[in-house]
């Protein structure tokens, strides 16, 4: 059975693009580690809420945040909070 | 020919009220009828058993509510229109709650209490200036179109702060912490604004 809340949540590969504009390459293949439970995963594989005034990619395990993203009009923000991944250029 | 006659007739009565509705719609914003789901994590869902509503900081002495208590403090129906920064507006929606000037008798605040930060289940919190919670324009609800306020919408309860944008009616809110300083909260530390006046379009911090 699908919540509404499921249909919502999809994965990092879902903001491939987003990412790729932001590091110039593309993301999803780096990992990132969680800092709450040590988990490891493929940026592509984390969770990722795109419903929101921004975008939050977190930890499949517990949920923890890796990476929020808010994109402006003028600018785009990036919090990188996950270990292994590399900070935005 | 009558039914042609009745609907212009509607018609023409109807574009008073077409332009009244554009006139309660902010700048940037435009009309829907579904309420979207914003979420930027898993759906808490806390039992009723083991929730509760503080209200802690710069106040006396923090104060407390479960479920069941916060139930029996005087409750009130309101009528509002809402805007969410993703740019939809929806005209009068249905609440039920309590106001955050009935919880606020509850403490003795501060003199240098001048900022709220809203904390939430799931680790959402939101920063709103206190005197934007006050005389009657910030609610905690908990019932939404007659009904409990579903978890997508917040539910069991979250804070509705009806003139800013919609992000500040922190979702699955558990209480206010009273604050001397401003400090920007999940999405305002990421480009949002602290305050989120609609009717200034007051979307974003330094754009
Ligand atoms: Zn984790």
């Amino acid at each position: 059975m699908t919540s509404p809340k499921d249909e919502m949540v999809l994965d990092g590969n879902a903001v491939a693009g987003t990412l790729a504009e932001i590091y110039g390459d593309d993301m999803t293949t780096v990992l990132a580690e969680c800092t709450s439970c040590g988990n490891v995963d493929h940026i592509g594989g984390l969770i990722a809420y795109v419903h929101a005034p921004g975008i939050v990619l977190r930890c499949t395990a517990c949920a923890t945040i890796m990476i929020r993203i808010v994109q402006t009009p003028k600018r785009t923000l990036v919090d990188v909070r996950g270990k292994r991944i590399p900070p935005p250029p | 020919m009558a039914d042609r006659f009745v609907t212009r007739g509607f018609v023409g009565r109807r574009e008073p009220a077409g332009s009244a509705q554009a006139a309660r719609i902010p700048p940037g914003q435009h009309l829907v009828k579904d309420f979207p789901v914003l979420s930027a994590g898993p759906t808490p869902r806390t039992p009723l058993a083991s929730w509760s509503f503080k209200i802690e900081g710069l106040v006396t002495e923090p104060v407390s509510w479960g479920w069941d208590e916060f139930q029996k403090l005087p409750a009130q129906d309101f009528v509002k229109d809402i805007s969410c920064v993703t740019k939809w507006t929806k005209l009068d929606t249905h609440w039920r709650g309590v106001s955050v000037d009935i919880l606020l008798e509850h403490v003795e605040l501060n003199r240098r209490a001048a900022f709220v930060t809203a904390f939430s289940d799931g680790g959402y919190t939101t920063n709103i200036p206190l005197p934007d919670l006050i005389d009657g324009q910030a609610f905690v609800a908990y019932d939404y179109e007659g009904k409990p306020l579903a978890p997508q919408h917040g539910g069991p309860a979250r804070l509705v702060v009806p003139h800013l944008y919609f992000w500040k009616s922190a979702k699955w809110v558990r209480g206010l912490r009273l604050m001397e300083r401003d400090e920007p909260g999940f999405w305002e530390s990421l480009g949002y604004n602290n305050h989120g006046d609609p009717w200034k379009e007051e979307r974003y911090t330094g754009d």
